[in-house]
């Protein structure tokens, strides 16, 4: 009782609505790289000196994730500064690793305040963290957690054991939505100043560049970054790029016989849709392995090195044709 | 549902002679590639390996070697315009993704 809590800040355990705002703007991309909060110790509840010790990322909608697992119980965060990033992604680059857990143990005075030498890391941060490289710089025994905020109470409430799928990271339906949208508006970044090059192109008389353009290069967009993350495991093939070339193709297919349906006998047109479509589709479901969470590094190299001359053969020459068709 | 990616990719190595059996390997691994038998680990399918190091970064005797990256082709694209440091793979950063 007495050690808590002078200089620590007590975490709620309960979201306001600024904070599920934070978090719903993060997943659009907006501010995400400032969604970050102060590194240190934390009191959650009215820990002692014996209560557990967990540590996150200061991402502030991790944070917000663990903290609104803790309600009713009295234990210390101890966050570490991963420059705002999440726990994976920052122990991937190492931020969240040995040497800032060690020197965070040092900076906030945690020796001082719990009595017990142990930690609770969250289990994907093991990929930045050395469990006895930190135990022996620190004293302190990792102790690693569940993959996920909300099985935290499970391990805590069951002497710090876990099920065996709370130790697998998951890939569901539900996940792979709420990383569309940054994945959305990353690949609009991009394609609005295709689109503006494309604008630019046709206002000077160059080329006639029509509506139905900006519509099939619209539907690849959202068919290689919302479309095939959410149908992922259904889509034939293991390669991204393959999945994305056949979301690519079914839009292509679907634009072309709108197009043909409607009059238009541009067989040129179609064909150069036909090369791009799949092919920006493909680009953009080729991307989407960094949100993953199953692809590696080995797979992913293996992956562009067949798929990336091909994709910009097929645009080159797509594109090409496209300019050629305006003026037939 | 079970997610592979890419077969026979993976570059994940166990020595099992040097293996104590302490099943860390098996704790810190998301995909469950490993077992632990008759106080040794076993690779159980390397198919499921995504490389992330967990296991190698957590081996007490360094038993596990993998080729520690992501799997992130913005990330690889980005490392063939700026050039990799050696034998490293590339890593988050950057505008964009991870930040």
């Amino acid at each position: 009782m007495a050690l808590c809590c002078g200089e620590n800040q007590i975490l709620s355990t309960s979201l306001t609505i600024k904070d599920r705002l934070g978090s719903w703007k993060a997943r659009w991309g907006i501010g995400r790289m400032d969604h970050s909060m102060e590194p240190g110790l934390y009191a959650v509840g009215i820990p002692d000196e014996d209560s557990p010790v967990l540590v996150t990322s200061n991402y502030k909608m991790t944070v917000d994730r663990v903290r609104e697992n803790l309600g009713g119980r009295d234990l210390w965060l101890m966050v570490l500064d991963t420059e705002g990033i999440n726990v994976w992604c920052a122990a991937g680059k190492g931020t969240f690793g040995t040497e800032e857990l060690v020197s965070r143990i040092d900076e906030t005075g945690l020796r001082g305040k719990v009595t017990h030498r142990e930690l609770i890391l969250p289990q994907l941060g093991a990929t930045g963290v050395s469990a006895h490289e930190a135990r022996k710089r620190s004293g302190f025994k990792v102790i690693y957690g569940p993959v996920r905020a909300e099985d935290i109470p499970y391990f805590l409430d069951n002497r710090l054991t876990l099920k065996a799928d709370m130790r697998k990271v998951r890939f569901t339906i539900f996940d792979r939505l709420v990383l569309t949208p940054v994945e959305f508006v990353i690949a609009m970044e991009l394609m609005l100043k295709v689109f503006g090059a494309m604008a630019i192109l046709s206002a000077l008389g160059i080329l006639p560049v029509e509506r139905a353009d900006y519509l099939g290069l619209m539907g690849a967009t959202f068919m290689g970054t919302f479309i095939s993350p959410l149908l992922l495991p259904w889509i034939p093939g293991r390669a991204f790029s393959l999945k994305g070339m056949v979301t690519g193709l079914v839009w292509a297919i679907s634009a072309v016989l709108f197009l043909f349906l409607r009059g238009n006998a541009n067989w040129l047109q179609f064909f150069s849709y036909m090369l791009i479509l799949p092919s920006l589709s493909a680009f953009f479901t080729m991307n989407f392995t960094g949100s993953s969470t199953y692809t590696s590094l080995s797979g992913v190299e293996k992956e562009m090195k067949a798929a990336l001359p091909l994709i910009i053969a097929a645009l080159t020459a797509g594109i090409l044709i496209r300019i050629v068709s305006y003026f037939i | 549902m079970g997610f592979k990616y890419l077969k026979g990719v993976a570059a994940l190595k166990l020595d099992r002679d040097k293996c104590i059996g302490c099943g860390m390997c098996g704790t810190v691994c998301p995909h469950a590639v490993f077992t632990i038998s008759d106080n040794k680990a076993r690779i159980n399918d390397i198919d499921l390996c995504m490389e992330c190091g967990a296991c190698s970064m957590n081996c007490p005797v360094s038993a596990l070697t993998v080729r520690k990256g992501v799997g992130c082709a913005y990330a690889v694209l980005m490392g063939m315009f700026s050039g990799n440091k050696d034998g490293e793979g590339p890593s988050c950063g950057g505008s964009g993704c991870c930040g």
